[in-house]
């Protein structure tokens, strides 16, 4: 288990963040001559602490070899140090580890699954239930990533099924009135997600899983901006499947997860095949290796797994409840503080409840672009732009907008400084 | 970092008071021109007389980089040769891709001199650029130029 060196110091209700930026070297660093970094872009990616650097150098420097391959120490102990890792991910989701497969990052876990359905055409009997064709309907939402919109567009391009969406409603929340007619028996799959990366909503996850096992439809839900930031319970919640990817929560980038029912991945046809996911192979035919194998062809990434795993270890020994509630603070605070500033409007809910720490806004009379040029000089990182999710630009009638998200090693300082930045944009494109 | 190095008054200037903005007819081409990253957008169109650039119009969204640029084309381009023209388009390409190190030529360039400290900022770089991408675009649709 790895240890957190700040921990010992914290209540049992607050982060003692202070101590715990000590663990992320590259919080101290400075940037645009000499101003210190505020990084407010963990929605993107987030940065790593010592603990994952040693578990993956360490897991690098005494067992590295190739997984489920071979016979001698190194690959067993690489491939137990793959297996254990997967064993406490799954944990933290609340899944079997036999739910739980590595992918490169989430996109690649809703493709497998978009592919898989294609391929569902031809991999036989057991696989009906995967089929899609004319006539079937998927169903997203406005506020998709293009990671959860694109592969589904694709996938009805290329079975001829039909693509639809849950609107929003005024408030940025998603208008769930025609839940009864949107998910209906020509449904296939309900792919929506867990946390907007835009808007920061929160998303009721119970009705529509409610609604689609009425009537017979998967569900997939994407956690890339939950699993990071709030207790998630993949069982608990009912998803057939769900993705989140490593780098978003202090892991290395290069592995994701893809979480589904075990019942679903036995019967679900694989997406890449190859090595390692195979049980018997002719010149003639194969046959595939029970999941999560069945889904990890080729030699996979490994000292990017122990990595999560490490990380895992690091949320878990803080407390996701603490690190939810750390979080709804600075939301709070963010929330308020940009309100007060005339001709900043922002583009989620008005209030923190049921709402990340994924704060967009717009500033009237400055491009997101020149607002984050602005920002970058004074050594505070955002995100401009549509933050791949272009149609829920649209929809909010904004080209772009500035994205700040906030995480544990955060605090109210850096709130401030954001706040007074937006001032300064103001004031230096002269709208204030 | 200097702010005022990257927006120069040149460039805030064209921002909010934009050189020969809005569609215009006739045309001979037109070039719709994205940047994916940032979803900032322009349309151009462009107006041929035998070897001159007549006209150019566009419309567009963006940050101030990218509107800015496109409103000081039109200065240079408008009322010389397609020859000039590409002349000064490839100069402007060259400041652009220089980070910071092309020492801009002012006879050459004009106001867009103004976008040397933009250079030093690839992420801003292809802002700059848009609108030369679209006027480029627009030249190889007339056929007045090969692509």
């Amino acid at each position: 288990m790895t240890t957190t060196s700040s921990d010992a110091n914290t209540t049992a209700t607050s982060l003692n963040v202070a101590a715990l930026r000590a663990d992320f070297p590259i919080l101290s660093r400075t940037v645009r001559d000499g101003k210190p970094l505020v990084y407010l872009d963990s929605g993107a990616t987030s940065q790593r602490p010592r603990q994952v650097l040693d578990a993956e150098r360490k897991f690098l420097e005494t067992s590295n070899a190739a997984v489920h391959r071979g016979a001698h120490q190194l690959s067993e102990e690489a491939t137990d140090a793959y297996e254990h890792a997967r064993a406490r991910i799954a944990e933290f989701v609340g899944a079997n580890p036999d739910e739980l497969v590595f992918t490169k990052n989430a996109t690649e876990g809703i493709n497998l699954v978009a592919y898989a359905m294609s391929n569902a055409a031809t991999a036989g009997a057991g696989s009906e239930r995967f089929k899609v064709g004319p006539g079937d309907e998927i169903v997203i939402t406005e506020m998709e990533h293009h990671a959860n919109l694109v592969p589904w567009q694709q996938l009805c391009q290329r079975t001829g099924a039909t693509l639809r969406w849950f609107s929003l409603d005024d408030d940025f929340r998603l208008d769930l009135s025609n839940l009864d007619e949107l998910v209906n028996e020509r449904t296939k799959i309900v792919a929506f997600t867990h946390q907007s990366n835009v808007l920061g909503t929160v998303n009721p996850v119970a009705p529509i899983v409610k609604r689609a096992k009425e009537v017979g439809a998967l569900t997939l839900l994407d956690a890339c901006q939950s699993v990071p930031h709030f207790p998630v319970d993949f069982h608990a919640l009912g998803v057939d499947y769900a993705v989140f990817s490593g780098h978003k929560m202090l892991a290395p980038s290069g592995i994701g997860v893809l979480y589904g029912r075990h019942e679903l991945l036995e019967a679900m046809p694989p997406f890449l095949t190859g090595g390692s996911m195979i049980e018997l192979v002719t010149l003639e035919r194969t046959t595939f290796a029970p999941p999560p194998q069945k889904f990890e062809a080729g030699v996979p990434m490994t000292s990017q797994a122990v990595g999560l795993g490490a990380a895992v270890d690091y949320l878990s020994a803080i407390g996701m409840d603490r690190i939810e509630a750390h979080e709804h603070t600075l939301t709070e605070a963010a929330v308020a503080g940009l309100a007060e500033i005339d001709g900043v409007r922002l583009i989620g809910p008005s209030e923190a409840k049921d709402r990340g720490a994924t704060i967009a806004f717009v500033v009237d009379g400055v491009h997101p672009h020149d607002a984050g040029q602005v920002l970058d000089s004074l050594g505070i990182a955002v995100r401009v732009g549509h933050h791949c999710a272009w149609p829920l630009h649209r929809v909010c009638k904004v080209p772009a907008t500035v994205r700040a998200t906030f995480y544990l090693y955060n605090d109210l300082s850096e709130v401030d400084k954001l706040v007074a930045g937006v001032r300064e944009a103001q004031k230096f494109f002269g709208v204030a | 970092m200097n702010l005022e190095g990257m927006y120069q008054d040149i460039i805030l200037d064209h921002y909010k008071n934009p050189h020969g903005r809005g569609l215009r007819d006739p045309f001979d081409a037109e070039s719709f021109q994205v940047n994916p990253t940032c979803g900032d957008e322009v349309t151009l169109r462009l107006k041929l007389d035998g070897e001159k650039v007549a006209d150019v119009s566009y419309e567009g969204q963006g940050c101030s980089i990218s509107q800015a640029s496109v409103s000081v084309l039109t200065d240079l381009v408008v009322g010389h040769t397609v020859g000039e023209a590409l002349k000064t388009m490839d100069a402007f390409v060259e400041l652009m891709q220089g980070r910071g190190q092309v020492e801009p030529d002012e006879d050459v360039l004009e106001d867009g001199i103004a976008f040397a400290g933009v250079a030093k900022y690839p992420a801003r770089v292809k802002c700059a650029l848009l609108g030369w991408m679209a006027f480029k675009d627009a030249l190889v649709k007339t056929e007045g130029v090969k692509a």
